[in-house]
Formats: structure tokens, C-alpha cells, sequence
């Protein structure tokens, strides 16, 4: 087969590890910074974080395997998606570092200024990567400034920190961040019960009204702001996946008002993923498009790794991602039962 | 300083910083693992209060290792891009399979581990662990795979201004990768039996629980002893290894500057660059360089005047960071060995001299671990890729030094308390000792 079949398919598999990425993560992140809002004691915060103990470092690891499969693949790609973002990643990393041991922490000393500073140290560093990876991907749609010339070497980058923080990238940030909390009060409602799941369920229905405005506002931006909606004129019958996207929305709030939370979660889950396909299918073959010049894309032809590579790692991902999903799935399923305070309270193990 | 200068010491500082937690995680999962082995197989409640205590202290350490390692890879694409883009076609492919292939299975199955303990069979419970230390250590053979080719270069060609793969069995039987794995693998169970018997003997001065700490300190003391062997073995072939492959990394290493046949080993050496010589020179051992670099007493060693300087290593740190490490294997192969005769006397918890040398022994793996990977990467020096690509060539164009000082702050800042806050619980939790009480976790297992 010819090396950009290999392109083509890295490209999917690409997009597949970030939507799956975000999907999961998404209500890790979610419940994390909303635990402040939905907790009214240390009882229930402790429940909380119990519902996402046994999956988030699992979780974290799509987001590891997204890098090493963009490395891998795409490696310029790699290379100048990350040095160009350095100052954003850097921020991201220590939220993300301190996002795991907050959860690993804060139950290993019996003192309450002890659990109040992890507390306030999960939601700022659950809030700051939802936030941080909205705004990252948004500059992806709209294009970050660099100049490229991939026949003399030269990769020149003019942006900064404060470039990112455009109203694009902040509109895209904001989608992210309710996309999570919705998602991640979801999660909430379904893994505990009670008052706590009750008020984590009526918490997603009212976080949904300012999730639509946001979403409405980002589908109308991305046309002036991106070149997105190019791939989709051009063969229309993609826009099937913005339009699942938009129906899973409409169809988590009227599951959530029936009551019916596996359902709401299930299509929030959907929603997340779909918005991530839209995303990736408009950047189409361009990984990262370039804001100055079209010849200065990343794109999967001019970055991709050389024919044996690709082959070896099609290989490798056609065996181990149906393996983990298995596994995965088996270990929801041994967790599928809701938190209940007694299970926290009794249980030596607990976070 | 420069951009270069900064983004090698960011690299050193989390990259060691990262390895103050892996080797106790390699060790201690499997000797988890064991324990609970034990149990399921005999229904004996010491071991399985050993399970559920040194498995504590395997998770407050694992949990840093976990959220600095991903710093590592996000460091190769921010600081190190003309690396990342130069031999991302080989590089990139052990660090997409160890995410998918072992960091999966590993985070997974901990979680399962830590909260399954109620939820599923005792013989399930068991696999769990087995398949997280299992992991653990696949993950590390890959990454030590990844850096034996950045020692060692091999199944490549230059072709469209990068390294291509051309032969990837090649990458993955590299010989390099594998004595290293072994050698790092066993440092990481002898530093985990070190760390067993420190905190076994703390509380066998203190009288405390004597059953479960001999138990404890006398199946570490074998793990040790064992490991520690393994690693001088492991270490004499990498020493051959690196002889033929890298010479100025063996020269620096032996601060060797004439090349030679026969070459003596000198047990007191002090290097001095700027003459090109050794200063003192005491003690002797006629053609001991040479066998160990060859197997053959009359071998030829290239001395560093051999190379230009601008390809030499830096002798002086590369030197003593070889001497300390291999002074401290000797004291560990030792030390080990005396406690398994110890342990096994009637009197062993009288010996308490013995018992503090124990205790005070714990920093000393940590110590031979950082040392080891100084040798590694510092005796690589000038070269990012032995002989392919230099280290100066390999840092990113588009960052500035004052992205990269205000990073490094930050790491050394967050890092610094972190590390604080663990090795605190750490302490705390090794000093309080084993919870009395496990039959929450029979009764339960007993019925699923």
C-alpha cells in the first residue's frame, strides 16, 4: 500500500486517541474542579473523589498515548506542535501533575487545612487543563502563526502565550470547560446517591443552557475564524458529524429532564467525540494549518513519519487499542456500582 | 545562559528527579506481588498485612513517578525539537508502544489493585498486581530500548535530512537496551530490598512487631543480595559494551588519557583536563583495565587524547560519578549479604549496630541510582545520538531562555515541594507500621 494510505489512517487514528482523550478525561477534569460546588462536606468530597479514584490515572494515559502516536506518526508535527505551545504546555503539565497527586494526597493526613489546600489545588488544576486544552485546540482550528520551509529546515514560530488568549481560542476554551462540566456533573449524578447525586444531576441540566449558547456561538465563529467548513462544503455529506454532535447535546438535556442520567451521560460522551471529529475532519490533511502562509502547514503528507514506521505502528495499534478497550471496559464494569458514603467511610483503602 | 545549557539542566533535574521514584516502584511491585502470592497461596494474615503495608508505601511513591513521567516525554517535542524531528522516525515508536502496550495495562490495573480489594476474587485481586509490576517493568525495558539508542544508534538510515528506521527488530534486540534493562531493573529491586530492610530494622530497634519485620527485612535481604550480583555481572557486560561502542564515555568513565594495551586499573585516581593527565596515580592493578574492557588482559584502550576536545565527555564528573556508583554496589553487595547471614540468627534483632547501618543504608541505592544515569548521559556527551547527532544541534529553535528559566523555576519550585510532601508521607506511614487488623479484607475476599 502507498505511504499515504498509512497517513490517512494515522490521521483517524489521531483524531480517535484525542476524542477518546477528552472524552474520558473530560469528566475526570469535570467532577474535579466542580467537587467545590457539588460537596457540601468532607464526607461527600471524599465520595467524589472516590468515583474517579479507580480510572483517572487510566484515563490520563489516552492523553500520554495521544503524544507518543503524534510522535511517532507525525513527528515534525510533534516536534513543533510542542516547542511551539512551550509556555501553554508548561502551565498544562504542572496542573496535570498536580491534578494526580491532589487526588493521591489529600486523604494521607488527617488534618483539615491539610484537605482544604488539596481541595482548592485539584479544582484550580482540574479547571486549568479543561480551560488550557480548549484554547490549544482552538489556535489549532484557527491556525498558529509560524512560517515553514520543510525543503531548507527552517521553522519559524511569532506567537506567545498572550497570542493564544484570542477571542477564538477563548470561545473554544469556554466550550471545553462546559462540555467538562456538564459531562463531569453527569458522571457525578450516576456515580453516587442520594441528596449529593440529585443536586450533581440538576447541576448538569442548568450548566446545559450556557453549554448550547456556547456551542451555537462556536459553530457560527468557526466560519469567519477557521477554514474549517471548507472540507465540509466541498463533500457535504460530512456534515453528519457536526450534526450528531448537535443532536447528542439536544439529547442530553432531554434525558437529563426525564431523569434518565446513563442515557444524558452516554450522549455527552457522544457530544464530546463528535465535536472532536468536527474539529479534526475541517483541519483535514493538515494537522496543524499554519495562520501566515498556506505552504507552512503541517500537514500529514509533509510530517509524517517514513512508510516502514507507519506500518509498524498500524500494527501495533491494531492489536493493543481493541486490547485496552477490552480490558477498560471490564474494569468499568467491576466499578460500575455508585459511591455510597457507607463504602467511604468503611473502607481503609478509600482516597 | 543559553537556551541549550537550560534545557539540559531542566532535562537532568526532572529526568533524575522522575528517577527518584521509578526504581522503588520497580522493585517493590513485584515484591508486592510476592507477598500477596504468598497469601493467596497459604492464607497466612502476616502476609498479607505485608502486602497491604509495603504496598502502601509502593503507591505513595508511585504516584510521583506517574505524574513526572509525562514531563519526560513532553520534553523531547518542547526543548529538544530539532531531536524530535530528526529522529522522531525511530524515537517516536517505543514511546507510542510503551503507552499502549504498558502504561495502559499498569494505571489500569493499580486502580483495580488499590480499590479491588472488595469487589472482585482473591485470584483476580492477585492478577491485578501481577499485571501492573509485570507492566511496570515492560514499560522500562522500552525506554531503556529508546535510550540504548540514543547510546548505541542502531537499524537506521540517514535519508530526508533525518534518521529513518530501516530494521526495527534491530532497535528491539539491541544489545545495549538489554544489558541495561537488566541492570536497571535489578538496581531497582535491590534499592527496594534496601529500602524493606531500613525500614524493617527502624522498627526492629524499636522492638515492634517482630515477626512481621524479620519476615520482612529477611526475604529483602535475598532480593538484594541477589540483584546486587545481577548488577555487577550486568554491569562488567555493559562495561564491555561501552568499551567498543562508546570509547570516549569508557575513558572519561576510567579517566584513561593515553591509549594503550594492558592497561592497570588504579584504585586512586584524580583527573586533571587541563593537562591532560591524572594527578595522583596510586595503587595499581596490572592489565585490570584492560580485562574488563576486553575480557583480555592485553587489550588496547583508546585514551581521551585520542579524540579532539570538543568530542571528550566531561572527564571529572563522569569519572567520580563511575568510581562512587561502583564503590557503592560493593558496599550493597556486601551489606546485603551480611544481613541475610544476620537475619538468620536467634539474635538477630540484639545486633543493633548492624540494625543502624541499615537504616542509615537507605539513601545509598538512591544515591548509585542517580549516579548510574549521570554516567549514562553526561559520558554521551557531546552527542544526543552517540556519533549521529550532537546535543547542541538537537534543542528547539522557537523557544526563548526566559521560557526556559521561568520553567525550570517552576519545576524546581513544584518538584521541590512535591517531593517534600512524599518522601514526609513516605516516612510517616513507614514509621506507623502495619495495621493490626485486616479482617475487613478476609471476610469480604471470603465470600467473593
Amino acid at each position: 500500500m502507498d505511504i499515504s494510505v498509512f497517513q490517512i489512517i494515522w490521521f483517524v487514528l489521531w483524531g480517535v486517541l484525542w476524542a477518546v482523550y477528552f472524552m474520558l478525561d473530560g469528566f475526570v477534569l469535570g467532577t474535579g474542579f466542580l467537587a467545590g460546588v457539588l460537596a457540601k462536606n468532607d464526607t461527600e468530597k471524599r465520595v467524589l473523589i472516590n468515583t474517579l479514584g479507580p480510572v483517572w490515572d487510566g484515563n490520563e494515559v489516552w492523553l500520554i498515548t495521544a503524544g507518543g502516536a503524534t510522535f511517532a506518526a507525525f513527528p515534525t508535527t510533534y516536534a513543533l506542535m510542542f516547542s511551539n505551545l512551550y509556555s501553554a504546555l508548561i502551565l498544562l503539565l504542572f496542573a496535570l501533575i498536580v491534578r494526580g497527586v491532589s487526588f493521591e494526597f489529600r486523604g494521607k493526613v488527617d488534618s483539615s487545612a491539610w484537605k482544604q489546600t488539596w481541595d482548592k489545588a485539584m479544582i484550580v488544576s482540574s479547571f486549568l487543563p479543561a480551560l488550557l486544552f480548549g484554547v490549544a485546540f482552538g489556535n489549532i482550528f484557527k491556525g498558529i502563526p509560524m512560517r515553514n520551509d520543510f525543503a531548507a529546515l527552517s521553522f519559524n514560530y511569532d506567537g506567545s502565550l498572550i497570542g493564544l488568549l484570542n477571542p477564538y481560542g477563548l470561545v473554544t476554551g469556554i466550550l471545553f470547560v462546559l462540555l467538562f462540566a456538564v459531562h463531569g456533573a453527569l458522571y457525578a449524578a450516576i456515580k453516587t446517591t442520594g441528596d449529593l447525586s440529585q443536586r450533581a444531576g440538576a447541576l448538569a441540566g442548568k450548566l446545559w443552557f450556557p453549554l448550547l449558547v456556547v456551542a451555537v456561538a462556536f459553530l457560527g465563529y468557526t466560519y469567519p475564524a477557521t477554514k474549517l467548513y471548507d472540507n465540509f462544503l466541498k463533500a457535504p455529506i460530512l456534515l453528519l458529524i457536526p450534526l450528531i454532535a448537535v443532536v447528542s447535546l439536544l439529547l442530553v438535556k432531554l434525558f437529563a429532564i426525564k431523569g434518565a442520567l446513563h442515557k444524558a451521560f452516554l450522549f455527552s460522551c457522544l457530544t464530546i467525540v463528535f465535536v472532536v471529529f468536527t474539529g479534526v475532519t475541517g483541519l483535514f490533511p493538515n494537522l496543524i494549518p499554519s495562520s501566515l502562509d498556506p505552504a507552512s502547514n503541517l500537514t500529514i503528507f509533509n510530517s509524517s513519519s517514513s512508510l516502514l514506521t507507519l506500518q509498524i505502528m498500524t500494527i501495533v495499534a491494531l492489536i493493543m487499542v481493541p486490547t485496552v478497550i477490552c480490558y477498560k471496559i471490564w474494569v468499568y464494569r467491576v466499578f460500575r456500582a455508585p459511591v455510597r458514603t457507607e463504602d467511604v467511610l468503611g473502607d481503609p483503602q478509600a482516597y | 545562559m543559553n537556551v541549550l545549557t537550560l534545557s539540559q539542566l531542566q532535562f537532568a533535574a526532572t529526568g533524575m528527579f522522575h528517577w527518584i521514584f521509578v526504581p522503588l516502584t520497580l522493585g517493590l511491585s513485584i515484591m508486592t506481588a510476592w507477598m500477596e502470592t504468598k497469601y493467596v497461596t497459604t492464607g497466612d494474615e502476616t502476609w498479607l498485612r505485608m502486602t497491604k503495608f509495603w504496598g502502601k508505601l509502593f503507591l505513595i511513591n508511585f504516584a510521583l513517578g506517574v505524574v513526572t513521567g509525562i514531563t519526560m516525554e513532553f520534553q523531547f517535542g518542547m526543548n529538544w525539537s530539532e531531536y524530535s524531528r530528526y529522529v522522531g522516525d525511530i524515537f517516536g515508536a517505543p514511546l507510542a508502544i510503551e503507552a499502549t502496550l504498558a502504561f495502559f495495562l499498569e494505571s489500569v490495573f493499580i486502580g483495580v489493585w488499590i480499590f479491588g480489594w472488595n469487589k472482585i476474587s482473591k485470584k483476580a485481586h492477585l492478577a491485578s498486581i501481577w499485571l501492573a509490576s509485570v507492566a511496570t517493568n515492560v514499560s522500562a525495558l522500552i525506554i531503556l530500548l529508546a535510550n540504548a539508542w540514543m547510546q548505541k544508534p542502531v537499524g537506521y538510515v540517514i535519508r530526508n535530512n533525518r534518521a529513518e528506521m530501516n530494521d526495527f527488530l534491530a532497535v528491539l534486540t539491541n544489545d545495549y537496551g538489554w544489558i541495561k534493562f537488566v541492570h536497571t531493573l535489578l538496581s531497582g529491586y535491590a534499592l527496594a530490598g534496601f529500602v524493606i530492610m531500613g525500614v524493617s530494622a527502624w522498627h526492629l530497634l524499636r522492638k515492634n512487631e517482630n515477626d512481621f519485620f524479620v519476615r520482612s527485612f529477611k526475604m529483602a535481604a535475598v532480593w538484594a543480595f541477589v540483584a546486587t550480583i545481577g548488577i555487577a555481572v550486568t554491569g562488567d557486560m555493559h562495561a564491555v559494551e561501552i568499551a567498543e561502542h562508546q570509547p570516549t564515555k569508557f575513558a572519561a568513565m576510567e579517566s584513561q588519557w593515553e591509549t594503550k594495551r594492558g592497561v592497570g586499573m588504579s584504585l586512586l585516581l584524580i583527573p586533571d583536563v587541563a593537562r591532560e593527565c591524572n594527578t595522583v596515580d596510586l595503587f595499581c592493578i596490572p592489565n585490570m583495565l584492560s580485562i574488563l574492557a576486553f575480557h583480555d588482559a592485553t587489550g588496547e584502550i583508546k585514551g581521551l587524547k585520542e579524540f579532539p576536545k570538543e568530542l571528550r565527555p566531561p572527564v571529572t564528573p563522569t569519572f567520580l560519578s563511575f568510581r562512587l556508583m561502583t564503590g557503592l554496589g560493593v558496599f550493597m553487595i556486601l551489606s546485603s549479604l551480611a544481613g541475610i547471614i544476620l537475619s538468620r540468627r536467634q539474635k538477630f534483632i540484639e545486633y543493633r549496630a548492624f540494625l543502624t547501618l541499615m537504616v542509615c543504608a537507605i539513601p545509598v541505592p538512591y544515591l548509585a541510582e542517580q549516579l548510574g544515569w549521570l554516567v549514562a548521559e553526561l559520558g554521551r556527551q557531546p552527542w544526543i545520538v552517540y556519533g549521529v547527532l550532537k546535543t547542541a544541534d538537537a534543542v528547539s529553535k522557537s523557544i526563548t531562555s526566559t521560557q526556559v528559566i521561568l520553567s525550570l523555576i517552576g519545576f524546581t519550585v513544584l518538584y521541590g515541594m512535591l517531593g517534600a510532601i512524599d518522601i514526609f508521607l513516605l516516612v510517616k506511614y513507614a514509621k506507623k507500621g502495619p495495621d493490626k487488623d485486616v479482617s475487613s479484607i478476609i471476610n469480604v475476599q471470603g465470600r467473593a
